[in-house]
């Protein structure tokens, strides 16, 4: 059989939203490709829920319009879309079984009972949960309940699945093994994921893409390696990793340009005697404010002479803590390849800060 | 907390001496329907099933019971359809007016049921033309009964909250269906426990029914009003109090199991 499909599961145009005086989405485009694992990052209050809300169809929209697989779905009900979610609080019937809970959607779509429970069980056994259909929800770890409303709402095949810090309850050590596990499943199932976290960890080591928020407004769209070292505002550029920007007197002094760098502290070099730059690095001298020994890494605050501070990140290979923190007060230069220093068109500052 | 032995065994006096207060006399009920002197002479003469077998026969009794049923059923079925469509409006929608509705609804359960009685009959009477009897009874216990309905349902609508209702939509529910497999099993043992209250505040009272009654109609507790200075209808009296005391536990027993095993809202 072939089916032309188009190319973009989820589309937004203008899309707006306003409780009364508070304006919590302002007007944003964006067009998620069918079978992506796209991330919505954003501080708390960015807008990142509500969007997804107005997508999933339990807000309408001020202004704009939401189109699933090439269908304008802005004035349908949500149970007349092809979206599902996964809650924050995975809103699971607490009167139902697990079972009960994950043929839900099938049961309300009058799917035949032999057919539904057979994908029931297919769908908790994806998410590896055989053996808990019979419980309640109450009787389920926070990281079970996930799963089992993550399988609730795989079970139904949706064209996009939407999810609202589903990890966000979890503990760090569960949340890393469910990334891995969403990860895989969305593989496996091939279902587009639009998933929404504050966690710029989790966006940047899970999404095929990633769109930034801040305000209501998108910041900026790109796959984890672009926005993470190639930030394209100044919010970005501190919301995703550490801010190390370069400007005014200091980018005049040290690139000998006008404007705002950005550049990664990973991607900075402590050099401590004479060794002169390669043709293509540039350098800045200054003075070691503050030595963090963090484990595999050190963090050197650097305050350059020609204004500005920085910060590097370098691999603790030979160092060890003793070696490292006697270091403070040193003088140093910080030397970069002008591959890693990327113009960032705010020079406003930054926000607020993961 | 750590209490000292001394305060210990205080506390538990005052258990005993409280428990004593309320469940002594309703022994002495229990017991003394079984006593075969008209008096109650105490310690019981003798044990008798007469009373008891005096109660069963009296066809006013029976009457007077089986229209207190009647009234505590119509008063609730009112009460639970009212109470939940208020809950709901509150609870859900926003309108004019929506914080007095709270205020409307529980006011009457606050009212001395004189005042209660008099304004209503007055209504029934001159207003409406309607001749008293079982209906204005029922009419009459519904407005104090909703209250109990209202409370329930509002506090588990708060609690429940909108997702597991945006859960089911998302699904693919349409509101109906929601309704029928999410909203209305959550609330169930909230309308329960409102239902029983409700009959239980029906069954029992006696102002807002002396008001409404009218002549040809008697609840249980008006029978018992009327007999009970009647020297030799003291012992059947007893026994009506000694079967509600037996009877009561039942819906007790049935509320508390409910909200034990309340299902949480997560
Ligand atoms: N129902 C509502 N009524 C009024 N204001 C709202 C409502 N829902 C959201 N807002 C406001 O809209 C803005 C965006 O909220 P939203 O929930 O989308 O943020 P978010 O990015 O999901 O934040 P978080 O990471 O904390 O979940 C906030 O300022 C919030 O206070
Ligand atoms: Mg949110």
């Amino acid at each position: 059989m072939f089916q032309v499909m188009p190319d973009q599961a989820v589309s937004l145009r203008g899309l707006r939203k306003s409780f009364g005086p508070v304006e919590a989405v302002a007007g944003i485009d964006l067009d998620v490709a069918d079978g992506e694992f796209f991330a919505m990052l954003g501080p708390s209050g960015s807008g990142k829920t509500t969007v997804l809300r107005m997508i999933a169809g339990f807000e309408s929209p001020t202004a704009g319009t939401v189109e699933l697989g090439g269908r304008d779905v802005t004035r349908l009900a949500p149970f007349e879309r092809d979206v599902n979610t996964v809650f924050q609080d995975y809103a699971l019937f607490p009167h139902m079984s697990v079972l009960d809970n994950v043929e839900y959607g099938l049961r309300v779509k009058k799917v035949p009972r032999a057919e539904r429970r057979e994908r029931a069980l297919a769908a908790l056994r994806s998410v590896r949960l055989e053996g808990f259909e019979k419980r309640r929800p109450a009787q389920l770890s926070g990281g079970q309940r996930q799963r089992v409303a993550l399988a609730r709402a795989l079970v139904n095949r949706p064209r996009v699945l939407l999810l609202d810090e589903p990890l966000g309850a979890l503990d760090l050590k569960l949340r890393e093994e469910m990334q891995v596990e969403l990860k895989a499943i969305q593989r496996e199932v091939g279902i587009t994921f639009l998933f929404v976290t504050h966690d710029q960890e989790e966006a940047l080591t899970m999404s095929d893409r990633i769109a930034v928020f801040n305000q209501g407004g998108i910041e900026q769209v790109g796959t984890p390696a672009e926005v993470y070292e190639r930030p394209a505002t100044a919010f970005v550029a501190a919301f995703v990793g550490t801010s190390n920007l370069i400007s005014g007197d200091a980018a005049r002094a040290v690139l000998g340009r006008e404007g705002t760098f950005s550049v990664r502290p990973e991607k900075l070099r402590v050099v401590l005697g004479e060794e002169p730059p390669g043709p293509d690095e540039h350098e800045a001298a200054g003075v070691i404010r503050e030595v963090v020994y963090a484990g595999p890494a050190t963090r050197f605050v650097v305050d350059l002479d020609a204004g500005g501070r920085l910060i590097a990140l370098q691999q603790n290979l030979q160092a060890s803590s003793m070696d490292v923190t006697g270091l403070r007060g040193a003088r140093v230069r910080l030397v970069w390849n002008r591959r890693h220093e990327f113009p960032i068109d705010a020079p406003a500052e930054p926000v607020a800060a993961g | 907390m750590n209490f000292s032995r001394t305060s210990r065994t205080l506390l538990r006096a005052a258990l005993v001496a409280g428990l004593a207060v309320v469940y002594v006399p309703l022994a002495v009920v229990l017991l003394n329907s079984f006593n075969s002197d008209r008096t109650f002479s105490w310690p019981p003469a003798g044990f008798t099933l007469r009373w008891w077998g005096a109660a069963w026969d009296s066809a006013g009794l029976r009457d007077a019971l089986w229209t207190s049923v009647q009234a505590g059923l119509g008063a609730t079925a009112i009460a639970l359809v009212l109470g939940t469509m208020a809950a709901f409006a509150v609870q859900r929608y926003r309108f004019f007016g929506r914080e007095t509705v709270s205020l409307v609804i529980v006011l009457p359960i606050a009212l001395p049921g004189i005042v209660t009685g008099i304004a209503l009959s007055n209504t029934f009477h001159t207003v409406l033309g309607l001749p008293l009897g079982l209906l204005t009874v029922i009419v009459g216990h519904a407005t104090f009964c909703v209250v109990t309905v209202y409370n329930n349902v509002l506090a588990r609508l708060r609690r429940m909250g909108l997702n597991l209702e945006e859960a089911s939509a998302d699904l693919g529910a349409d509101t109906f269906t929601t309704f029928r497999l999410v909203t209305f099993p959550m609330m169930r043992s909230a309308l329960l426990a409102g239902g029983l209250l409700a009959f239980a505040l029906s069954f029992d009272e006696i102002i807002v029914t002396t008001f409404t009654a009218g002549a040809g109609v008697r609840t249980l507790p008006i029978w018992i009003f009327e007999n009970l200075f009647r020297p030799n209808q003291a012992p059947v009296v007893n026994v009506v109090a000694a079967a509600l005391i037996l009877l009561s536990v039942i819906p007790i027993y049935l509320a508390q199991r409910l909200s034990g095993g309340d299902p949480q809202t997560h």
